[in-house]
């Protein structure tokens, strides 16, 4: 057995850049490379393109992800995770088995399934956001629970090059190789917890390595942004880990980009709840124990929970929206006019209608009392609804700001999308039964 | 003397569904206790009146040092559905630290 494991996390979400992960898998001397590309939302926008091509519906950068990494993944023994399977992990493995043919590498590929419960929900369980029945939110169209570490260790156990899965939870992408390596109990909740906090840690890739944390002014200056690289760590058997980067890439490693990092999207940060553990972060110790290094401590836990979150994808309709923009003497006030003038001819066929001065108030909703007059303004309006031709209505009669005023407007633009909402709920986890299939090329 | 929260302490937002989470982080270790007296939950929420319609929790964590602001009904339905400009609300780590003390 290794003293230590050193895993990487080469995307922290599914748009992400591409680059920092193939610098991790050339010279990161990794055991592990983690992509995790899915979001809420991510998984149901997947489950619609799968419900028009059966061969679809795994991440949209899958190929090119692949394509890049796996010649570096197989000279250097790293093996891949990542859920990138999103809703059709199996056509993502068989996508897989496609590049390594033509690119003439032998590749093992282990797919994790059995996160996809739709069939298993009647619509009249209860939202965890509303105490509503699930079909009150709309139109059900996909329901995917967070599958944990126990159903990504067989898949790890087949000695596959690639393990692909679906929806898991985020730190258990990273949990489950440090179980398979060290052998720890699942039921060890202590150290199933620091686990847990070093999957947190890394799972948004460059929001560890001063990316998001950086400001130009004062402290928070990161070095070298435009080549951030993204994390990996060093992980011992008794579950210490540093946090590094690969020598020569941009961005920093300190406690402080760490503690924000740790503290992301936690609500209670003594009960982070995953399908492995309730983690317990209150007594975890970041130290800096070198140039770029960070060692964390002290995560702990309590024994996993009997339900698993149920991500659940509703049609909410579609999003019509319009911009123009006003610059020059009085730019607010026509902006304000048109606002005006615009929300008169709508507010009677939109019940969900906003307005926004971009510019000034349309980001945090208000300015905290700053007023100075902006040299330039660009009206935003959007509303939500359920036919496509009412909404794209917003776009229209923004653009017809044009000629039928006020004064000065310009470069409108106008836009409809198709809305996906997310709703959750709670699922027995035994009702759930995990299945690893083994592809080869 | 006023000073703003934002020049001894930075912060990160994140969302689950219409939740808003802001963490704040003192530069200097000896300003917890200072974020601690002034930070809390009540003044938060007059600060964020007009972002967040719910309840706000602080969880403190003294071994970072850090506060953790958990604001309900934060994010006008949450990132899916909301037609606000930042779905997510991950702009608004920067409308706490506009935030005034007075030391």
């Amino acid at each position: 057995m290794k003293e230590t494991i050193r895993i990487g996390c080469g995307a922290g979400f599914s748009g992400d850049r591409l680059e920092p992960a193939v610098i991790l898998a050339q010279r990161g001397q990794l055991d592990y490379l983690v992509l995790e590309c899915l979001a809420e939302r991510t998984i149901a926008l997947a489950q619609k393109r799968k419900r028009q091509n059966p061969a679809l519906g795994y991440d949209p950068l899958l190929e090119r992800r692949i394509d890049l990494l796996l010649p570096h993944l197989i000279a250097n023994n790293v093996r891949l995770i990542t859920n990138m399977g999103a809703a059709n992990p199996l056509a993502a493995g068989q996508k897989i088995i496609e590049i390594a043919q033509r690119l003439t590498i032998p590749v093992t590929v282990a797919v994790v399934t059995g996160d996809d419960v739709f069939a298993q929900l009647t619509g009249n369980e209860s939202a965890l956001e509303t105490g509503n029945p699930l079909s009150a939110s709309g139109m059900l169209i996909s329901a995917n629970a967070y599958l944990g570490t126990d159903a990504i260790l067989p898949a790890l156990a087949t000695g596959a090059n690639i393990v692909i899965t679906g929806r898991v939870a985020d730190p258990s992408l990273f949990v489950a190789p440090l179980v398979h390596e060290f052998g720890w109990s699942l039921d060890d909740a202590d150290l199933i917890g620091q686990g847990t906090v070093i999957g947190h840690l890394l799972e948004c890739a460059g929001q560890l390595t001063g990316g998001y944390f950086a400001d130009p002014a004062g402290p928070k200056a990161i070095p070298d942004m435009a080549h951030l690289g993204h994390p990996f760590a060093d992980v011992s058997a008794n579950g210490r880990a540093v946090f590094g980067k690969v020598a020569g890439t941009g961005g920093r490693l300190s406690v402080a980009t760490a503690k924000e990092q740790l503290l992301y999207e936690v609500m209670d940060p003594s009960r982070y709840i995953t399908p492995d553990v309730v983690a317990d972060f209150t007594q975890v110790s970041l130290e800096e124990v070198g140039p770029d290094q960070v060692q964390a401590t002290g995560g702990r836990g309590t024994t996993r929970p009997n339900t698993l979150k149920v991500s659940v994808g509703y049609d909410g309709g579609y999003i019509g929206e319009g911009e123009i923009s006003y610059a020059g003497a009085n730019a607010l006030d026509r902006a304000q006019l048109a606002g005006t003038i615009i929300q008169e001819r709508l507010q009677d066929r939109f019940s969900d209608l906003r307005i926004d001065y971009i510019g000034s108030t349309s980001v945090h909703r208000t300015n905290f009392g700053h007023n100075p007059a902006p040299y330039e303004i660009r009206l935003r309006v959007a509303g939500r609804t359920t036919p496509a031709q009412l909404a794209a209505l917003v776009g229209e009669e923004v653009e017809a700001l044009y000629t039928n005023g006020p004064a000065g407007g310009g470069g409108a633009r106008k836009y409809v999308h198709e809305v996906v909402g997310i709703v959750s709920t709670l699922i027995d986890r035994h009702q759930l039964t995990p299945h690893v299939t083994v592809l080869q090329s | 003397m006023t000073i703003k929260l934002y020049d001894i302490a930075h912060s990160r937002a994140g969302d689950k569904g219409n939740t808003l989470t802001l963490s704040l982080i003192p530069y200097n270790a000896d300003d917890y206790e200072l974020l601690k007296m002034q930070v809390t939950a009540e003044v938060v929420k007059q600060h964020l009146s007009a972002i967040v319609a719910g309840e706000i929790t602080r969880y403190e964590l003294p071994n970072l040092p850090a506060l953790q602001f958990v604001c309900q009904q934060a994010l006008t339905g949450g990132v899916t559905t909301s037609l606000t400009m930042d779905t997510h609300g991950k702009s608004l780590s920067y409308a706490l630290l506009e935030m005034q003390l007075t030391v």
